[in-house]
C-alpha cells in the first residue's frame, strides 16, 4: 500500500505548523474533540464514585507495575491452563516474525484484524504483506485509514481528520461503488457489505487486547461495531497482540475498567459490545488462541520511576480530546500512533531520546493540566512531561557536542540562569530589557524577535517587561 | 526446536529487564502476588435501587441505545414474540439449545425455526437467517447492558452476531443495579467454566464517520429486548 501522506518524522514544532495551516483539518478535529468533551463530562458526572473508581484504577495498575513480573508469569500459567498458547516477544521484529509464522504455518494469505494500535506500533501489516499476507482492517475507521494508505490520527477515532465527503469519494474509488451517498449510515453500510463476505471466510484473526486478566487467563475485547465479535469468533485460529503492561491481576478488577474506560473514551454509559475469552471453549469460536506478550521499549518506560505510570494507561484517548495543542494540530503531528498528551509522554520513553522527533514531543504542551485531571488511571501526564524535558537537556549535553554547546537556546538558558543567581544581574538586565524592548513591543506582547532571539518567539510570544517591576514599585511603596 | 529456544530465550529477556527496571531479586511468585494487602475499593459495590427501580432503568436505558424495550408478562412472552417476527417479516429464526419451548410454541406457521441442537447451523445458515431469539444470563440497569455467558438459551457467541436482528428475553429477577454486581455474578462463569462473556449494549455501532453515531455495522442493526415481570 502506498503511503501517500507518511511523512518523514520531523521534530513537532516543524510539524504543527504545517497541519496547522490546514483548515479542514482544524475544523473536523475542532467539532470532534469538542463534541466528545462535552458527551464524556456528561457520562463521568453521572456517577457519583467516580474520583473513588480512578483511584483504584491507579492503584491497581500500580500494583501490576510493581510486580509484572510475576502478573506475567501466572498469566501465562492461566491461559495455557485454558488451552492457549503464550509467545513473548522483546521487541517489534519478534512480535512480527512470531505472528508471521503462525499465519504461514495456517497456509492462508488473508487475515482479518480488530482495530489494534500495538499492532500498529509494531508495523504489523507491512511485515504480513512482505510476507504475502493481507491483512484487512476491519474496523471502519482503520479501514478508511487502510484503503487511503493514510495513517492514523486519534487513538478512539482514527481518521477524525477525514469527512464525510472524503470518504465517500475514497469508498466509490476503492470499493468499486457507483452510487454512493455521504451519509453516514450509508457509508457504514457500504463497508458492512464488504467486509461481511470477508468475515465468513477468515480462518485466522488478529487483535489487539483492552485487558488480560493474571487469576484466569481471560482477555477483553472492547468495541461498537461488531468487528471485534466477528475477528475473535468466526476464524479457526485467533492471535492476540498485547503489550505487557495491559495486565489486571483479578476479573474483579472489571469491577473498576468497566466503568472507567468506556465513560472516559467513546462517553458512553457503556460501549456497544465487549468480548471477554478465556483460551478456548469447546465449539464455540476459534479453537487455537495465540497470545503475544510484547515488550518493545515497554521494560524501558517501567525502569523509570516517574516516567513508569505512563504504563497504566487504559488507550481511552480522553487526554486528546481535552487537549488544546492536539484540538489544533490533530494527531499527524505528533508522528506516532500514540499522539495527544500520553503520545507526548509515550513516544519518547519507546523509541528513545537519539529519536528527534519523539524527543520534541514533551515540548508539545503548555502545561495546562487538562489530561491529568481527566485521565481515568490518574496519570500525572504534565509531571511527565517537565521530567522528560529535563532527560532531553540531559541527553543533549551528554550527546550533544559543540553543536549543543553552540546552540542559542542553551546558550540563552545558560546567560538566563546565571542572570537569576544574583540580585543585581537580574535587576540590571530588566532595565537594560526595558529600554531594548521598545522597538519590538506590539499590541501589549512580543511576537518578533530578531537575529537568533527569533528562535523563541517563533512559536512563542514573550511578554513585554512592564514600565514599573515589582521590585520598583515595592521600594517605592516604603 | 529452533523456535521453541528462541521463545524462551525471549522469555528470559523480558522477565530479566523488568526485574532489572524493578531492582527486584528473582523470587517465587505465588508467595509474592498472594502477600500482598487487597486494593482499596472505596467505589459503590452495591446499588441503592429497588426491584421496581431497576426494571424501569434498565428499560430506560437499553432504549437510549435505540433498542426497542417492552416490559411483558410471562405468559404472553410466546404471543409477543409471534408480533414481532410478523411484524419484523422474520421468515426464519434461530434458536439456541434450551430455548424455553413456550416462546417459540406460537410462532406463525411461515416462519421457520433453526435450532442450533443437536446440530450445530453453519456460518451460512446464520448468516442468511432473519433474526434470532435468545435469553440473557444477566441485565445491567444502570448501563442499560446484557449480558450473555453462552449458557442454557443463549448458545455460542456466532448465534448473536450473524442474524441482522436480535430478539432478547430477560427475566426482572435477572436484573442487577450496577456494574460492580454484574462482575460478581460473572466469577463462577470465568473461573470455574471458562466460558466466554459478551456485554451488549443496544446494537452494533459506529462513530467513526465525524462522530455520527450509526446503528448497525456489524453486529445486528436491531435489538428487541423484552423484560418478563417478575410475578409479585
Amino acid at each position: 500500500m502506498n503511503k501517500t501522506t507518511a511523512h518523514k518524522p520531523v521534530p513537532f514544532e516543524q510539524s504543527a505548523g504545517r497541519y496547522l495551516a490546514d483548515t479542514q483539518l482544524r475544523r473536523n478535529i475542532g467539532h470532534a474533540a469538542q463534541t466528545i468533551r462535552a458527551k464524556r463530562a456528561n457520562a463521568v458526572n453521572e456517577l457519583s464514585d467516580w474520583e473513588d473508581l480512578r483511584e483504584a484504577g491507579r492503584l491497581i495498575k500500580e500494583r501490576v507495575m510493581n510486580n509484572l513480573d510475576s502478573y506475567l508469569l501466572q498469566l501465562e500459567e492461566s491461559v495455557i491452563k485454558a488451552g492457549g498458547h503464550v509467545h513473548w516477544a522483546t521487541d517489534g521484529e519478534d512480535a512480527n516474525r512470531i505472528i508471521t509464522g503462525l499465519v504461514k504455518r495456517k497456509g492462508v494469505t488473508e487475515v482479518v484484524k480488530v482495530k489494534s494500535i500495538t499492532t500498529d506500533e509494531i508495523k504489523l501489516n507491512d511485515a504480513l504483506e512482505k510476507e504475502g499476507i493481507h491483512a484487512l482492517e476491519t474496523d471502519l475507521a482503520e479501514l478508511i485509514v487502510q484503503l487511503a494508505g493514510d495513517e492514523p490520527s486519534h487513538i478512539l477515532v482514527p481518521a477524525i481528520h477525514k469527512n464525510r465527503s472524503e470518504i465517500r469519494d475514497l469508498f466509490k474509488e476503492k470499493l468499486n461503488i457507483e452510487h454512493l451517498s455521504d451519509k453516514p449510515a450509508d457509508l457504514a453500510e457500504a463497508a458492512r457489505l464488504y467486509l461481511r463476505k470477508n468475515f465468513l471466510k477468515a480462518t485466522v484473526g488478529i487483535s489487539g487486547a483492552n485487558f488480560a486478566v493474571a487469576e484466569t487467563g481471560t482477555v477483553v475485547v472492547v468495541e461498537s461495531e461488531g468487528n471485534g465479535r466477528m475477528c475473535t469468533t468466526l476464524p479457526d485460529t485467533l492471535i492476540t497482540v498485547m503489550g505487557i503492561e495491559k495486565i489486571i491481576p483479578k476479573w474483579q478488577d472489571f469491577e473498576v475498567f468497566m466503568q472507567l474506560l468506556p465513560r472516559s473514551s467513546t462517553a458512553e454509559r457503556m460501549n456497544p459490545y465487549n468480548n471477554f475469552w478465556t483460551g478456548i471453549s469447546d465449539g464455540d469460536g476459534p479453537q487455537e488462541f495465540h497470545l503475544i506478550l510484547l515488550d518493545n521499549g515497554r521494560t524501558k518506560v517501567l525502569a523509570d520511576e516517574t516516567g513508569r505510570q505512563t504504563l497504566f494507561c487504559i488507550r481511552c484517548s480522553a487526554c486528546l480530546n481535552v487537549c488544546p495543542v492536539y484540538e489544533r494540530t490533530g494527531g499527524h503531528a505528533y508522528h506516532s500512533v500514540y499522539p495527544g498528551p500520553i503520545g507526548a509522554i509515550l513516544t519518547p520513553q519507546l523509541r528513545g531520546l537519539q529519536d528527534q522527533s519523539a524527543a520534541s514531543l514533551p515540548y508539545a504542551s503548555s502545561l495546562c493540566g487538562a489530561c491529568y485531571e481527566v485521565c481515568p488511571v490518574k496519570i500525572n501526564i504534565p509531571e511527565v512531561l517537565v521530567h522528560l524535558r529535563g532527560k532531553v537537556v540531559e541527553y543533549k549535553k551528554e550527546h550533544g557536542g559543540i553543536g549543543h554547546k553552540t546552540d542559542t537556546i542553551h546558550l540563552g538558558m545558560k546567560f538566563m540562569a546565571r542572570t537569576f543567581q544574583t540580585r543585581n544581574r537580574y535587576e540590571r538586565l530588566q532595565r537594560l530589557g526595558k529600554i531594548g524592548q521598545k522597538l519590538f513591543v506590539k499590541d501589549g506582547a512580543i511576537s518578533r524577535l530578531p537575529g537568533e532571539l527569533a528562535k523563541w518567539t517563533s512559536i512563542r510570544d514573550v511578554k513585554p517587561i512592564p514600565k514599573q517591576t515589582f521590585r520598583e514599585w515595592w521600594r517605592e511603596r516604603k | 526446536m529452533v523456535e521453541g529456544a528462541k521463545m524462551s530465550e525471549s522469555k528470559d529477556v523480558i522477565l530479566g529487564r523488568i526485574r532489572g527496571a524493578l531492582k527486584k531479586e528473582v523470587s517465587d511468585k505465588a508467595d509474592d502476588l498472594l502477600a500482598l494487602p487487597d486494593i482499596l475499593r472505596s467505589y459503590e459495590q452495591q446499588s441503592s435501587h429497588s426491584d421496581e427501580e431497576k426494571l424501569h432503568l434498565f428499560a430506560e436505558r437499553v432504549s437510549e441505545y435505540r433498542a426497542v424495550t417492552e416490559i411483558i408478562a410471562e405468559e404472553d412472552t410466546g404471543e409477543r414474540i409471534r408480533t414481532i417476527c410478523s411484524e419484523s417479516g422474520v421468515k426464519s429464526l434461530v434458536v439456541p439449545g434450551g430455548i424455553d419451548e413456550k416462546w417459540v410454541s406460537t410462532l406463525d406457521d411461515g416462519v421457520r425455526l433453526l435450532r442450533d441442537e443437536p446440530e450445530p447451523l453453519t456460518k451460512e445458515e446464520l448468516n442468511n437467517s432473519d433474526a434470532v431469539l435468545t435469553g440473557a444470563f444477566l441485565g445491567v440497569a444502570q448501563t442499560g447492558t446484557i449480558i450473555l455467558n453462552a449458557g442454557t438459551g443463549q448458545g455460542r457467541r456466532v448465534l448473536t452476531l450473524l442474524p441482522d436482528f436480535h430478539i432478547c428475553v430477560i427475566r426482572q429477577e435477572q436484573i442487577v443495579g450496577i456494574i460492580p454486581q454484574a462482575i460478581k455474578k460473572l466469577d463462577s462463569t470465568v473461573i470455574e467454566t471458562g466460558r466466554p462473556v459478551t456485554m451488549i449494549s443496544g446494537p452494533s455501532a459506529t462513530s467513526d464517520i465525524e462522530l455520527n453515531r450509526v446503528e448497525g455495522v456489524h453486529g445486528p442493526r436491531r435489538l428487541h429486548v423484552l423484560v418478563i415481570k417478575q410475578k409479585s
